[in-house]
């Protein structure tokens, strides 16, 4: 059967890695390429590239990052953050990305999944959403923008109509969760893993081996994905497969 | 020297950068001409079947293809690519392939997730020159449809996603493989090299 995937995340501002690294045994910690590359050799099972450049040259450096990553890399990536058009899809496609991600600009106009799916294909529309739980509502929220802006959209029904309108993968960030490091929101990710047909990706509070562990027996996620805990090295992508393995997991 | 064909679709670089990695020379190209004169082709794809069809045949491609698979050189389908060998394909509605290898692709049905996306394990369901020297292992499938070949001694590996998957089919000059190879770690720069190996040792032969 298909193995659950460990994805490493990288945050890029204008060509560079920006947060959470402290690699002593890289040339050079931020250079993207060079850290993917890193994460290929430790085994991960494909990567994202989270574009956080707030200018236009940062932008079209980013181009010159998917480039350089689908030279050296014999694994899959995915790249995402500030994608508002079809044309930004093509362009990161073209230079080698295997998957776009989307986010905000699916919010403000959902019908960009179906253009994308359309012409790209659903294998790599990937729809990021960044959900948080509202307790007067009792029920996750949708916000965009990075997580600044709160919508009136649920994030349960966000994701079924994301899949209906042919995202292929969705990425599911916990904001409750993010940075916290005490393990993955469980009930968020199964609550969305259930009512989607497509591979789900949890995102947000890895701290630990068991963590992977907890969220890929108790949720249906297909993939799990983790920034800092792997760049500051308190665990390395070897240690959660071996820890999977041996709990009855398959992992590549 | 290869040929990656290019028709507007597909991730034409990781695969142009894998080869190049091996050492081999390659270059993507549209022009009939340059892929005639080539030691091998290679078809690489993502997106729908249909619009892939229609893309290869408003640039005069798929006759291109289908006069040189006639002549023995060795081509190579990934993934849409590999489908696009075969006879047709229910994809939204019903496309007529390249038909160079009997079968049907059809879309996943069942309690699975679709696309069937990540590393999965690549059976050798017997010995081939394509395996020599090659240990089973994951590769990297990202796909909603899967081909039903109507010569089962086509496939020559398969996958499990709650049944046998074709993974890698081969029929004389004709391969295809499902997965990506460009992007499987180093099983999928193997497998890649061995059919480069074997294609040039084709070319050799035919002269």
């Amino acid at each position: 059967m298909i193995t659950k995937r460990i994805i490493p995340c990288l945050d890029v501002k204008d060509g560079r890695v920006v947060k959470g690294v402290s690699f002593v045994n890289l040339r050079d910690a931020g250079d993207p390429v060079e850290l993917a590359a890193y994460y290929d050799r430790e085994r991960a099972d494909e990567l994202v590239f989270l574009d956080i450049s707030a200018s236009h040259e940062g932008r079209k450096t980013m181009i010159e990052v998917v480039k350089q990553a689908a030279a050296e890399l014999s694994i899959p990536f995915t790249v995402g953050g500030g994608i508002g058009t079809v044309e930004d899809m093509f362009q990161l496609l073209r230079a080698g990305a295997d998957k776009v991600s989307i986010n905000t600009a699916a919010i403000l106009d959902p019908g960009l999944i179906e253009e994308g799916a359309r012409r790209f294909g659903s294998q790599c529309m990937v729809v990021a959403i960044d959900a948080k739980y509202d307790p007067a509502l009792q029920d996750w929220v949708v916000y965009t923008h990075g997580g600044r802006n709160r919508t009136e959209r649920k994030a349960i029904e966000w994701a079924k109509e994301a899949v209906e309108r042919g995202a292929g993968e969705i990425l599911l960030t916990s904001m409750d969760c993010d940075g916290h490091k005490d393990g993955y929101d469980l009930a968020l990710t199964q609550a969305v893993a259930d009512t989607v047909q497509v591979p789900v990706i949890a995102s947000g509070g890895a701290g630990n081996e068991q963590h992977f562990y907890e969220v890929f027996t108790k949720t249906k996620a297909a993939a799990a994905l983790a920034a800092s805990i792997f760049h500051f090295q308190e665990v390395s992508v070897g240690s959660v497969k071996s820890y999977l393995q041996e709990r009855g997991v398959e992992v590549r | 020297m290869f040929a990656i064909i290019d028709y507007g679709m597909g991730n034409l670089h990781s695969v142009s950068k894998a080869l190049e990695r091996m050492g081999e020379s390659c270059i993507i190209t549209s022009d009939p001409q340059v892929l005639r004169e080539a030691d091998g082709l290679i078809l690489p794809g993502v997106g729908a079947f249909g619009d892939a069809m229609y893309e290869l045949a408003v640039r005069g491609l798929d006759s291109v293809i289908k006069q040189e698979a006639i002549t023995g050189k060795p081509i190579l389908g990934i993934c849409l690519g590999m489908q696009l060998l075969f006879t047709g394909s229910d994809e939204n509605g019903y496309y007529e392939g390249l038909n160079l290898l009997p079968g049907h692709v059809v879309r996943f049905s069942g309690d699975l997730l679709v696309p069937h996306m990540g590393w999965n394990w690549l059976s050798f369901k017997h010995p081939h020159p394509l395996f020599r020297g090659i240990s089973e292992g994951y590769v990297y499938f990202v796909h909603s449809y899967h081909v039903q070949a109507t010569n089962p001694e086509d496939v020559i590996a398969t996958t499990d996603y709650e049944h046998p998957v074709t993974a890698i089919v081969n029929r004389n000059n004709i391969y295809g493989m499902q997965f990506h190879p460009e992007k499987s770690g180093e099983l999928g720069l193997q497998l890649l090299h061995q059919f480069i190996r074997l294609a040039k040792k084709t070319g050799v032969e035919a002269r």
